[in-house]
């Protein structure tokens, strides 16, 4: 086996972390602000988004805390709703160099959110876990402190800035994704089949009842699977 | 703060650590399979497409000034500037057609 390039600089991971930082500090306001709204305690917010660093699993979850579910149907729904980790996981040890010990994937994997991940996968060749360190710095952080904010400050920033701020995380995603499926006919299609199918729960009846985590498995693992079909990537790294 | 919270809280970050934790933890041979592969090549796309579609019109409560920010994003990202520009620039773009629209 040839010796692949790794990227193992922290400084490195760190600049590509701070986007993703920025990104989650208006989402995870709107989640502060949601949570209290809802009769969440405040510091019980906080923890939630420090322990759990998830948006559509924090947001189905101070749901069933409103309406007193049970245990069991908090699991079931945290379940579904993050199944996706597992196969983003899974898709990511792929790309590891090395220095991935045990103890490092037990630590870096609490971090692995969509953004993480799509930024890590996106990388060129092996990651290092200097790298990955450097990148699951800032989004906790962000996610926290913009957590913190929409609880205790959310009259500092005005209402126009806010609702503004929502656009951040789905433009850096459109940022993720136009480059590679500028270069690569089925990048674009794998994108194009997926939106187009999150449309179609979006907005049609019945499929619109489908909770949203479940809703983005269909559509990635239907558009992933139809790809991998009629344009496989086999053997390349890139 | 009671003792029930504390229990949802505990269920689900646990969950949510254990379905993160155990397959990147655990998976240390490189797959094979050539469908599978190409299957996991795909899948952050796909994820971050059913993830942005439709909910990037509706991210700013104003589906105009949403529509004007995603379209800058598209402009920005085509021509490969970095993701915090890209972001920066929607999220100006919305603000300031905010104020008209």
């Amino acid at each position: 086996m040839t010796k692949e390039k790794s990227q193992n600089s922290y400084l490195y991971g760190l600049g590509k972390g701070l986007p993703i930082g920025l990104g989650y500090l208006s989402v995870s306001f709107g989640f502060g602000i949601t949570a209290v709204g809802m009769g969440i305690d405040p510091i019980g917010t906080i923890l939630i988004s420090l322990t759990n660093l998830t948006s559509a699993g924090q947001v189905a979850g101070i749901g069933i805390i409103a309406a007193c579910g049970t245990i069991i149907e908090m699991i079931l729904a945290q379940l579904i709703i993050n199944i996706r980790y597992c196969l983003m996981g899974l898709a990511l040890t792929q790309k590891l160099d090395a220095s991935f010990t045990t103890i490092h994937r037990m630590i870096t994997s609490f971090a692995i959110t969509d953004e993480v991940f799509a930024v890590a996968a996106a990388e060129r060749g092996l990651i290092g876990r200097r790298f990955m360190y450097g990148l699951i710095t800032l989004p906790p952080v962000g996610w926290t402190f913009g957590t913190a904010l929409g609880v205790f400050a959310g009259q500092i920033l005005p209402e126009s800035l806010c609702v503004a701020l929502g656009l951040a995380i789905y433009s850096m995603f459109i940022a993720i994704i136009v480059p590679p499926a500028k270069a690569d006919k089925g990048v674009l299609l794998a994108v194009l089949i997926a939106s187009c199918m999150s449309c179609a729960f979006y907005y049609l009846p019945y499929l619109s009842g489908i909770s949203t985590g479940f809703q983005i498995i269909i559509c990635a693992v239907a558009a992933s699977a139809v790809m991998a079909f009629v344009a496989p990537k086999d053997g390349e790294e890139d | 703060m009671d003792k029930m919270f504390f229990a949802y809280l505990v269920a689900m970050a646990l969950v949510t650590y254990a379905i993160r934790m155990i397959p990147f933890t655990v998976m240390r041979t490189k797959i094979k399979s050539p469908y599978i592969r190409s299957f996991l090549f795909y899948v952050p796309y796909s994820v971050l497409g059913a993830m942005t579609f439709p909910y990037i019109f509706y991210a700013t409560e104003n589906v105009v000034t949403a529509t004007l920010g995603t379209a800058v994003a598209f402009v920005l990202a085509y021509f490969n500037f970095s993701l915090l520009t890209v972001a920066i620039c929607a999220c100006a773009v919305a603000f300031v057609t905010g104020l008209i629209f």
